[in-house]
């Protein structure tokens, strides 16, 4: 028997109406094509936010005050946000973790960025953007969280800006209702980000802080542990910092068998190092070829049967452009590399690019 | 212009094939450092220019409102016209020339914008970006010579219907944007060789009369309707504005490939173009107009057609900057940089359209073998 669902009559609100009214006359652009020039953080805009304040932190670490636009759904302490900046004109996505307390009465969130060498948006973000400037948001996201039943007793175990997720949980409050102890390395004193704030948590109480100073003293080991917090193993530990750092405490905890009360968040899960030719996934098609380094991914796809979206296929009609999910390639003309991440947005000319790596082409 | 490798004083023939992949080498590095060079000055100049076309549109639009008041009418008109001019020229032609695409906003990328043209942007840029920039002048591959309706060439065939080609480009002139559309979905070919019912043909049309129907909506019935009692002085507005910049566009377009010194070429001379040989027929293929930096605003540019056909995917903004290096570079090789002010260059392509018009003179008969594009052996 064949059975209708019965269709709810589509109610299209009044404003619907009047924007489709006016899309008849800003036709080819978009009533909100306008609407940007104006209002660029309104509800029903693509989630942006506007650069409030900017704050030294220490010498090479600043915290960005951003007033994200009606869209924002906020966030949960330890969630990071997508951050779009323009540098250099160029579209950059990087993650940043929220480091304000969730529930800002002005709906404002901060991020703390510390500046990496070379680091291309880090060094612009924190040396050189400036208030008033639009970034491009995406919603906070991130597991790295506090369970709603708050355990007991907590430890953080945090390098550098690793100290930025676990802000956001100290100034939630998180130090009214768990013993918190907080192990953070960082170079020097001057160089621990939000030293005077933890300092000062520490002083009333609220935290027992261990700073470690690397520079004087050397990297951490985390068997160190056993004396610096002899109850580690019994506490649920959080720890964000590079990349020795938690491996080195997933092998420990693990050791001590108490794996499940270590959670960790990592920075940068995907490194692309571009080198030459690779396996290349045309997503959508099920398709995947190796090509070699002087092979375009035009030519790769086609001879795999792909079918590709092709045009003058010498560079300068742009009829090929796909976008580049992950991966790295290589421009045959210049030898100019380009890597791309989920979320980078992303697309390259297959006609005149080789693969650099593995690479996901999205079609 | 006589395909080149017919003239009897070949404008290269004194170039070796070793100076042409030097020129090409050349070319390339002025490329490279543009690239490299290219970041957060010439995002700032496109959203500069976007910003402004915006206001302008949606300011005139408001003016016009109440275009029964003569003063409203004209500051209206004339600010929507600059508006359009600079949706389709600056804008529209450079953005989905891929021209921006580096930037990596979603927003201002050749994949996804439209523009205020009867001829979608897929189409137009199958048509334009694909075939006319790789087989520029190329007698029988390129048909932006004469867009199929007339002859611009001696190499074209004549035929009786050429001898109404002035009027049909006045006509194309003040229509240039449905001449486009029609051009870009091969109308005439499928008018010709009766093949109107082709599926892919249809998806064209069916596509073409969408954004017909969309630009009439919003020009010829709800601007106008919304005016109220200046209904008919808006309408009046609008259409005027379309054709000032249909002329105005159609004019530019002339001044890039039409005028005197501009060298075609045969179909077999692109036989294993290498890239040297590439960039040397854009150099000899087009035209530039001198004059002041609004104009060259006004025309997106095409007025260094030269830098824009050497290369189409740098931002618009740099084309003025490099133009003395490209021309250093005609001069270092004995090549003809052509270029002369607006009123010239159109009278210089008009003049062409008139006079082909009429069958060639016998005296000017071509040799009957065709030369290779380069005479001194190279392939």
């Amino acid at each position: 028997m064949t059975t209708t669902v019965r269709r709810h009559p589509q109610k299209v609100s009044l404003r619907d109406r009047l924007l489709r009214l006016a899309g008849t006359v800003t036709t080819p652009l978009l009533p909100d094509d306008y609407l940007d020039l104006i209002a660029p953080l309104r509800a029903g805009a693509p989630l942006r936010g506007r650069i409030v304040a900017v704050r030294p932190e220490t010498r090479d670490a600043a915290t960005l005050v951003i007033q994200p636009g009606r869209g924002w759904r906020g966030h949960l302490p330890g969630q990071y946000v997508r951050l779009g900046v323009d540098v250099d004109g160029v579209r950059q996505w990087r993650a940043y973790s929220v480091t304000s307390a969730p529930g800002a009465a002005d709906s404002r969130i901060t991020v703390t960025v510390k500046a990496i060498p070379d680091g291309k948006v880090s060094n612009h973000l924190v040396r050189r953007i400036r208030p008033g400037t639009i970034v491009q948001l995406d919603q906070a996201q991130g597991d790295f969280v506090l369970p709603t039943a708050t355990p007991e007793r907590v430890l953080f175990l945090t390098a550098g800006s690793g100290i930025t997720p676990v802000m956001a949980m100290l100034r939630a409050g998180l130090t009214d209702r768990a013993d918190v102890v907080l192990v953070h390395c960082a170079p020097t004193r001057d160089d621990v980000i939000f030293g005077a704030e933890l300092r000062a948590l520490a002083d009333r109480g609220a935290v027992r802080l261990v700073e470690r100073h690397t520079d004087t003293t050397g990297q951490l080991d985390v068997t160190e542990l056993d004396d610096l917090v002899p109850d580690h193993a019994q506490r649920h530990t959080w720890a964000c910092g590079p990349v020795g750092l938690l491996d080195a405490a997933e092998t420990h905890w693990a050791a001590r068998g108490a794996a499940e009360r270590l959670y960790i968040e990592r920075f940068r899960p995907t490194v692309i190092t571009p080198g030459e030719g690779g396996s290349v996934n045309f997503t959508g098609t099920g398709v995947t070829v190796q090509a070699d380094g002087a092979t375009t991914l035009l030519d790769a796809g086609e001879s795999a049967g792909v079918l590709m979206p092709s045009g003058c296929r010498m560079g300068i009609c742009f009829g090929c452009v796909v976008p580049l999910r992950q991966g790295a390639v290589r421009d045959l003309r210049n030898g100019d590399v380009t890597t791309a991440v989920p979320g980078d947005g992303v697309a390259i000319q297959t006609c005149v690019s080789a693969a650099a790596g593995t690479c996901d082409i999205e079609l | 212009m006589t395909v080149i490798q017919k003239k009897a004083d070949n404008p290269i023939a004194h170039l070796s094939a070793e100076d042409i992949e030097i020129i090409g080498k050349e070319l390339d590095a002025i490329r490279d450092r543009v690239i490299a060079d290219r970041g957060e000055r010439d995002a700032r100049y496109i959203r500069k220019v976007i910003k402004t076309q915006r206001t302008l549109e949606i300011s005139s639009r408001a003016v016009l409102l109440f275009s029964l008041f003569p003063p409203a009418w004209i500051v209206g008109t004339a600010g929507l016209t600059i508006a359009k001019i600079l949706d389709n020229m600056e804008i529209g032609h450079n953005v989905l020339h891929g021209q921006w695409d580096w930037m990596r906003d979603p927003k201002i990328h050749s994949t996804t914008w439209d523009w205020d043209h009867v001829s979608p942007a897929d189409q137009w840029k199958q048509s334009h970006n694909e075939l006319h920039h790789r087989f520029t002048n190329v007698v029988g591959k390129d048909n932006d010579l004469g867009y199929g309706i007339m002859r611009v060439d001696e190499d074209q065939p004549w035929h009786p219907m050429h001898l109404g080609q002035p009027v049909w480009n006045l006509l194309n002139a003040a229509f240039f944007e449905y001449g486009i559309a029609a051009y870009d979905m091969e109308l005439g070919d499928h008018l010709k060789q009766k093949r109107l019912k082709d599926p892919k043909f249809r998806a064209k049309a069916k596509a073409v009369g969408r954004k017909i129907r969309k630009q009439v909506l919003k020009d010829y019935v709800v601007h106008p309707l919304l005016s109220g009692p200046s209904f008919l002085s808006t309408l009046a507005a609008t259409f005027t504005a379309n054709l000032i910049r249909n002329v105005w566009s159609h004019s530019v377009i002339m001044c890039g490939h039409f005028p005197s010194g501009v060298e075609t070429f045969e179909k077999t001379s692109i036989e294993g173009e290498t890239r040297g040989e590439w960039y040397l027929r854009q150099m000899l293929g087009s035209a530039n107009i001198s004059g002041p930096r609004l104009l060259h605003i006004m025309t997106g540019n095409l007025s260094f057609q030269i830098e824009h056909h050497l290369f189409p995917d740098l931002p618009s903004n740099r084309y003025q900057e490099i133009a003395p290096e490209v021309r250093a570079l005609f001069d270092r090789y004995g090549l003809r940089y052509t270029t002369g002010p607006l009123p010239k260059q159109v009278a210089s392509a008009w003049w062409k359209v008139i006079r082909l018009s009429l069958p060639n003179r016998r005296d000017r008969r071509q040799p009957a073998t065709p030369g290779p594009l380069v005479p001194s052996g190279v392939a």
